[in-house]
C-alpha cells in the first residue's frame, strides 16, 4: 500500500497536512501529534515584518463551525527563520510556509528571504478575509491573481501553491488565472466571509465585524469548489474546508484534490491529522486500493 | 510543565449551587498536575457547538484524582454540561495556562479577590496559599456561592451590587469600607473589576496578579484567538499580544494593557 503523493515534484509521505493558521508552526500541537506522521506542516502566515493582528474578540462560534478574525498576527520573517524553521527541521515531515503581505512587494520580500531556507514549498495567502489591505484583494480578481502569481513565480526558489478564496463568483476562473501565471499548485478553500451578531447586546460578536468561517459546516462548499477547480486546471490541488475525519478527507481526494489539510478541527480534536492519515489507510485496505493517488479525482459520473 | 492531554473524564457528581451556577466534580488523571488559576477546556458532545469551553479549576481533591469545576451556564455548550450527572463522561483538554504564582505571596498579606464567575479559582488558590489571606468576593445579589468553602481558608468579605448581603457595591468598596491593606493581590473576575484592581495596585505600588479571559478556540496557543494587549513585546509574535490561554491566563497587572 502506498500513501505517498507528489505535488510539483515534492513527495509527501501521506496526503495529510495542516491548514495554515490552525497549527502555528507545529510547536503547540507537538504535545498531541507526532509531527513525523504528517505529510506536511503548513505554517501560520508569515509577513516581512511582525503583524499585530486584529482587536479581540477574534473568535466566534457558529452552528457547526466558527468564525475567526485573527488578522494574521505573526512574528515576521526574521523570527520565523530563526525559530520556526529550525524547530520543524527536527521532524521528518515536509515544510510548507504560508506567506502573507499587504503589498506585492511584501510578499516578494518574504519569498526572497525564504529562497535559501530549507522549506519544501511556499503557499501564498491571497485569500485571508480578515486584513484590510492586501491579502484577499489579490485573490478576488483574476487579473490581480495572475499578476501577483507571475511576479512571485519569477523569484521563488521553491514550488508555489496559490491559496484561493471561496469568496468569488467563479472559482474555475480564479484557478485558471493562477495556473496560467505559472502556479505549481493550488490550495482551497480559505475561509468563507461570515458575520455573527449578539442580539442581546445588539453588537457584532467579532471586533472586526466580519470573520472567516471554517469547520464542518463549510465542507460541502469546499468539496464543490475543489471539484470545479480540478475540472478546470491540470495543476494539483490541496483540498481543505471542514475536514474532521478520514471519510471527509477521502471526499476531497475523490473530488480531485491530491492532498488534504485539516484546519479548524485541530481545535476540536488535536489528534485529527493523524487520525485522518490512519483512516485513509484503513479505507485503502478495505477497498483494496494500492496507491492513494488512485483516489485523486476518482469520483464517477 | 506537564504534557497537555485530551482525556475522557467521568462525572463524579454535579449539582446546581446558585442561579445558573453548577458545581461539577470530575474524575481525571489531569488533576495530578493541576495548579490554582489553571483551566481545562471542556468539549460539548453536540457537534453543532464545536469549540471547547475554557473553565477554571475550582478545586483539586486531596487524593489528586478529581477536579472540581464551578461554572455558569452562559450558552448552549455549558447548558449541555449542566444536563449531565454522575457516571456521564465529558471530554476535557488540560491542564492549560500558567496559574497563580503562589510563591509571590509567601510571608505577605494577600487579597484574594473574586467577582462573579471569577470566584471559583480562588478556592484552590486559598487552599494552597499559606499566610494571612483576606478573601474579597463580589456578587450580584444574595444568591451567593462558594463563600462557605472559602471561609475555611481565610477571612471572607462579601459585596453585593444590590446590597442584599455585605457591603453594597463591589469588591473595591469592601477595601474602602473596612480600610483593608495588602502587599499582594490575586484576582479573577469581570474586566471592570480587574481594571479597578490594576489601578489600585499601581497607586499602592503593590503587585496584582489578575486572571483574564477571552473567547478561545484551540486553548493551546496555536490559533492566536485569545490575545490581550501587553505593555512589553510578547515572546511569541514579537508584537504586543500575549496569548491568554498559554502565556496567561494569569498576568502581573502591570504587564497588560486592559
Amino acid at each position: 500500500m502506498n500513501s505517498q503523493v507528489t505535488i510539483a515534484g515534492v513527495t509527501f509521505k501521506n496526503p495529510v497536512m495542516t491548514a495554515s493558521g490552525t497549527f502555528g508552526s507545529g510547536m503547540e500541537y507537538s504535545d498531541f501529534v507526532d509531527l513525523n506522521k504528517l505529510g506536511a506542516v503548513v505554517t501560520k502566515g508569515v509577513a516581512n515584518v511582525p503583524w499585530e493582528g486584529n482587536p479581540t474578540p477574534r473568535i466566534a462560534e457558529v452552528y457547526g463551525g466558527m468564525l475567526n478574525a485573527i488578522g494574521l498576527q505573526n512574528p515576521g520573517i526574521d523570527v520565523f527563520v530563526e525559530r520556526d524553521i529550525p524547530f520543524l527541521k527536527k521532524y521528518d515531515t515536509r515544510i510548507i510556509v504560508n506567506v502573507c503581505g499587504k503589498t506585492v512587494e511584501d510578499y516578494l520580500e518574504v519569498v526572497e528571504r525564504l529562497g535559501d531556507q530549507p522549506v519544501d514549498m511556499l503557499e501564498i495567502n491571497v485569500s485571508c478575509p480578515n486584513v484590510k489591505e492586501g491579502a484577499i484583494a489579490f485573490g478576488q480578481k483574476p487579473d490581480s491573481l495572475y499578476d501577483i502569481t507571475s511576479r512571485i513565480k519569477k523569484i521563488a526558489r521553491q514550488p508555489v501553491i496559490m491559496k484561493l478564496s471561496p469568496n468569488v463568483t467563479d472559482i474555475a476562473e480564479m484557478a485558471l488565472a493562477a495556473e496560467a501565471a505559472g502556479a505549481d499548485a493550488l490550495s482551497m478553500i480559505n475561509t468563507i466571509t461570515g458575520m455573527k451578531i449578539d442580539i442581546h447586546k445588539k453588537k457584532f460578536v467579532l471586533a472586526n465585524k466580519t470573520g472567516g468561517m471554517s469547520g464542518p459546516a463549510i465542507k460541502p462548499v469546499a468539496v464543490r469548489m475543489v471539484y470545479q477547480a480540478a475540472q478546470a486546471v491540470k495543476i494539483p490541488i490541496i483540498g481543505m474546508g471542514g475536514i474532521a475525519n478520514a471519510e471527509n478527507a477521502i471526499e476531497f481526494l475523490l473530488a480531485g484534490a491530491s492532498a488534504v489539510a485539516v484546519g479548524a478541527m485541530n481545535f476540536v480534536n488535536p489528534y485529527t491529522t493523524v487520525e485522518v492519515a490512519e483512516g485513509i489507510e484503513a479505507y485503502m485496505q478495505k477497498y483494496g486500493i494500492e496507491k492513494v493517488s488512485d483516489l485523486i479525482g476518482a469520483v464517477e459520473g | 510543565m506537564a504534557q497537555k492531554k485530551k482525556v475522557k473524564a467521568k462525572i463524579v457528581s454535579q449539582k446546581q449551587i446558585a442561579e445558573q451556577i453548577y458545581d461539577l466534580w470530575l474524575e481525571t488523571k489531569l488533576a495530578k498536575d493541576a495548579h490554582p488559576g489553571q483551566f481545562v477546556a471542556v468539549y460539548p458532545h453536540d457537534q453543532s457547538t464545536l469549540l471547547p469551553r475554557p473553565i477554571s479549576i475550582c478545586e483539586v481533591s486531596e487524593d489528586k484524582k478529581k477536579l472540581r469545576l464551578v461554572y455558569r451556564v452562559a450558552g448552549k455548550g455549558t447548558a449541555e454540561f449542566a444536563s449531565y450527572g454522575a457516571g456521564d463522561v465529558l471530554e476535557i483538554l488540560g491542564v492549560l495556562g500558567n496559574g497563580f504564582p503562589i510563591d509571590k505571596a509567601k510571608g505577605k498579606q494577600v487579597f484574594l479577590i473574586g467577582g462573579g464567575i471569577g470566584i471559583p479559582p480562588m478556592l484552590e488558590l486559598a487552599k494552597q496559599l499559606h499566610g494571612k489571606k483576606q478573601i474579597l468576593l463580589g456578587y450580584r445579589d444574595k444568591d451567593l456561592f462558594l463563600q462557605e468553602d472559602l471561609a475555611r481558608y481565610g477571612d471572607v468579605y462579601v459585596a453585593t451590587e444590590d446590597g442584599s448581603v455585605g457591603t453594597q457595591g463591589n469588591v473595591m468598596d469592601i477595601i474602602k469600607s473596612y480600610g483593608l491593606q495588602a502587599d499582594v493581590i490575586m484576582a479573577c473576575g469581570p474586566m471592570p473589576m480587574l481594571r479597578a484592581i490594576k489601578k489600585y495596585a499601581e497607586e499602592k505600588e503593590i503587585k496584582a496578579y489578575i486572571s483574564l479571559e477571552e473567547r478561545m478556540a484551540c486553548g493551546v496557543g496555536a490559533c492566536l484567538g485569545c490575545v490581550c494587549r501587553t505593555t512589553k513585546t510578547d515572546a511569541h509574535s514579537h508584537v504586543h499580544n500575549a496569548r491568554i490561554c498559554t502565556d496567561g491566563p494569569v498576568f502581573e497587572a502591570r504587564e497588560v494593557d486592559i
